[in-house]
């Protein structure tokens, strides 16, 4: 975190080492300082998100809700008006290295928004690790990104895919069913949310009928289903997201197996398709961070304003985006749009309470939330909450040397 | 496991490969007949998918909506072909990727801008939605059943066409000379508008057809591009049997490869390609 040493900043590093008590009076009298430092320059906001091929509608939702968010807060962050610099990521992982320091070098970002797809995040994050930006993850679930490559600069607002697995086993143990087959999209993703599943589920006394990994993108599942039938488990876990999400389940309820069997998953089975999934999709239970049904006035009150914006239904990605927005606007206000005062920033952020759509959260030592997980159980195409499985789920941020 | 277990199996591979020879139909003409590297064929049949949803979401019903966007097809296929692909016949392969790879990116962005990029789903009409149980717990789709018969029917009247008929001998002697079949007295610009438009068409069938199954969703034709390429070189280029039976093979190849390979399913077909070609380069029924 390198600072261009002007002399505001240094002034400012003494007052902040030796006057703690005074901190208050201090503070106060350090704003035309920092009115001086540079006030007149727009806050840059480096959006790095997919707008093109399947991620497209996550990417969109989640920097609408980002803008909507801001926009809340009178358009302003500290004060400070915004410049949103778009790039399409088009969650490919082999140009993200390159995009992210197309924000970070020509661009010069104050603060750096994405990304959706877990391996450009990667990417993004061994970057901005080292940089002097704040990078704010509005999705992107893989365990390492708060986990062996977390920093001080790096927050998440969304959920490790840690999350919704390990409450998965859980849930199924609690609606008593005992053997399980196992479904995944064999990629990071799914193999971290089978793995989390697994370590609830099989410490509870399950046991896993069998564990099929399928091919990551691939959507023929009929071979597998044919398998199921035949190994009659009392009930399938999943992972499975979007395009494929819709497949799968139509698939499953075509095969007639979900008569017998019945089908849960990571939320992601069932989050922004229930409507192309239709019939199918009706009793699938989910565990996620967030449901669109939850009964609370933030989460009320997001839904309508995102609704008047968009003109489309707010999903929980849209949470996500919302909530890094609210971080952002908590950030810059502790710091009175004062980009310069890194530390002081990261201070206010990771000791921030959100209050988010899905619910008030805080967060981790490694900057992931912790956050209640739901069950939910899709009812005319709405997934609504069964129960709280757990409260305050914490990501073990396995490698994490920070705090 | 039981018998019924592998013969639910075959029949699951079986299907398999009839929806992709579906798919990779249109390849065999564009590709296949014409020899032009038609990379774009993934978005011809995003388009058919997505005219499907929004003619039949228009119309009510899943035939009218296909009958509606058939027309459509033909007529995107054709000025495809008049505006860009035409130009491009006596260029090198690579000139071909790259047009065909920009028709992709400029596909993706006007579905992007009329469809939105949310995930349809079609429905099945009434008449084809039951299903039929196998075992105690699997059924298995009338409208997968359907599809097979469609791609049988597709597949015979393609093999009329081009085999049989005055129209397919004019497209098997222009492609195998241009100037010749010209000097003939017929019109081979006229000709290869024709065929890359019924490529372009059965590619976007391909995708209505298989809409109400895969659902509808933004990226949807990036999938089947290898895999249909995949159809038509181990069937042997040229050779609409061939697609057929390479069809069939891949199906079942990655049907079983599945069940009884399962940590090696996404590489069977590759190998199973790998292994055609080392046999015979020209592919299975393709000529030398």
């Amino acid at each position: 975190m390198s600072d261009q040493k002007k002399p505001g900043i240094s002034r400012r590093d003494i007052i902040k080492g030796g006057a703690a008590a005074a901190g208050l009076v201090t503070a106060s009298s350090l704003i035309p300082t920092r009115f001086a430092i540079g006030n007149t320059a727009k806050v840059k906001v480096g959006i790095l998100l997919p707008y093109t091929g399947t991620y497209a509608k996550l990417g969109s939702n989640i920097k609408d809700a980002l803008q909507l968010r801001i926009n809340e807060a009178g358009g302003k962050l500290g004060g400070r008006e915004v410049e949103y610099i778009n790039i399409d990521s088009e969650a490919s992982p082999p140009k993200a290295p390159e995009l992210t320091n197309k924000l970070l070098k020509k661009e010069q970002v104050d603060f750096l928004i994405g990304p959706v797809h877990s391996v450009v995040g990667m990417a993004m994050v061994k970057l901005a690790r080292n940089a002097d930006v704040i990078a704010v993850i509005p999705n992107a679930g893989a365990n390492g990104l708060t986990g062996s490559l977390c920093a001080p600069n790096i927050f998440r607002t969304s959920f490790s895919s840690y999350q919704p697995g390990f409450p998965g086993g859980t849930a199924m143990l609690e609606d008593g069913h005992k053997n399980v087959v196992l479904m995944y999209w064999n990629y990071g993703f799914g193999k971290e949310t089978a793995a989390a599943f697994k370590e609830s589920f099989l410490a509870g006394g399950g046991n896993i009928v069998r564990e099929i990994p399928t091919p990551f993108p691939k959507v023929e599942f009929q071979a597998y289903l044919t398998e199921v039938a035949a190994l009659k488990p009392d009930a399938v876990f999943t992972f499975y997201a979007g395009g494929g999400a819709v497949k799968f389940v139509k698939d499953y309820a075509a095969a007639g197996l979900h008569k017998n069997i019945p089908l849960y998953g990571a939320g992601f089975l069932t989050e922004g398709v229930t409507g192309a999934q239709g019939e199918a999709a009706e009793g699938v239970r989910t565990t996620l961070h967030y449901a669109d049904t939850l009964d609370l006035p933030a989460n009320i009150r997001f839904r309508e304003a995102f609704l008047k914006a968009t003109g489309s239904q707010a999903d929980v990605y849209a949470v996500q985006g919302y909530d890094a927005g609210d971080l952002l606007v908590q950030g810059m206000a502790a710091v009175e749009g004062d980009v310069r005062a890194k530390a002081e920033m990261i201070k206010a952020m990771e000791s921030a309470t959100i209050d988010s759509p899905r619910g008030k959260f805080t967060f981790s030592k490694a900057h992931n939330p912790i956050q209640d997980i739901y069950l939910r159980e899709v009812v005319n195409g709405q997934n609504q909450v069964i129960r709280t499985v757990q409260k305050a789920v914490e990501d073990p941020a396995e490698g994490c040397k920070m705090g | 496991m039981e018998i019924s277990f592998y013969l639910i199996q075959l029949l699951n591979g079986i299907q398999y490969g009839f929806l992709l020879f579906l798919m990779a139909s249109g390849l065999t003409l564009i590709f296949g007949i014409m020899g032009i590297i038609n990379l774009a064929h993934g978005a011809f049949y995003m388009i058919g998918a997505y005219l499907c949803y929004w003619l039949t979401g228009i119309t009510g019903n899943l035939f009218t909506g296909i009958l509606l966007a058939i027309p459509v097809s033909i007529l995107f296929g054709y000025a495809v072909e008049r505006l860009a692909i035409s130009y491009l016949y006596q260029r090198d392969h690579l000139y071909q990727v790259l047009l065909t790879y920009a028709l992709i990116l400029i596909a993706n962005e006007l579905q992007s801008i009329f469809w939105g990029n949310d995930v349809h789903s079609v429905p099945i009409p009434e008449l084809l939605r039951g299903s039929i149980q196998l075992t105690a717990n699997q059924a298995y789709p009338v409208y997968r059943l359907f599809i097979s018969g469609a791609c049988i029917t597709l597949a015979v009247a393609m093999y009329w066409v081009i085999q049989k008929t005055r129209l397919g001998m004019t497209i098997r002697a222009g492609a195998s000379n241009r100037e010749m079949v010209q000097a003939l007295g017929i019109n081979i610009n006229w000709l290869f508008a024709i065929v890359f438009s019924l490529g372009a068409t059965l590619a976007a069938f391909a995708g209505m057809l298989a809409a109400p199954v895969n659902s509808v969703y933004p990226g949807i034709g990036d999938n089947i591009l290898i895999i249909s390429f995949v159809v038509v070189v181990i069937g042997g280029i040229g050779s609409i049997k061939g697609a057929f039976i390479g069809a069939l093979l891949i199906g079942l190849a990655d049907t079983f490869g599945k069940v009884l390979l399962p940590d090696m399913a996404s590489m069977v077909v590759y190998a199973l390609m790998a292994a055609v070609l080392f046999w015979r380069p020209q592919g299975l029924f393709g000529k030398v």
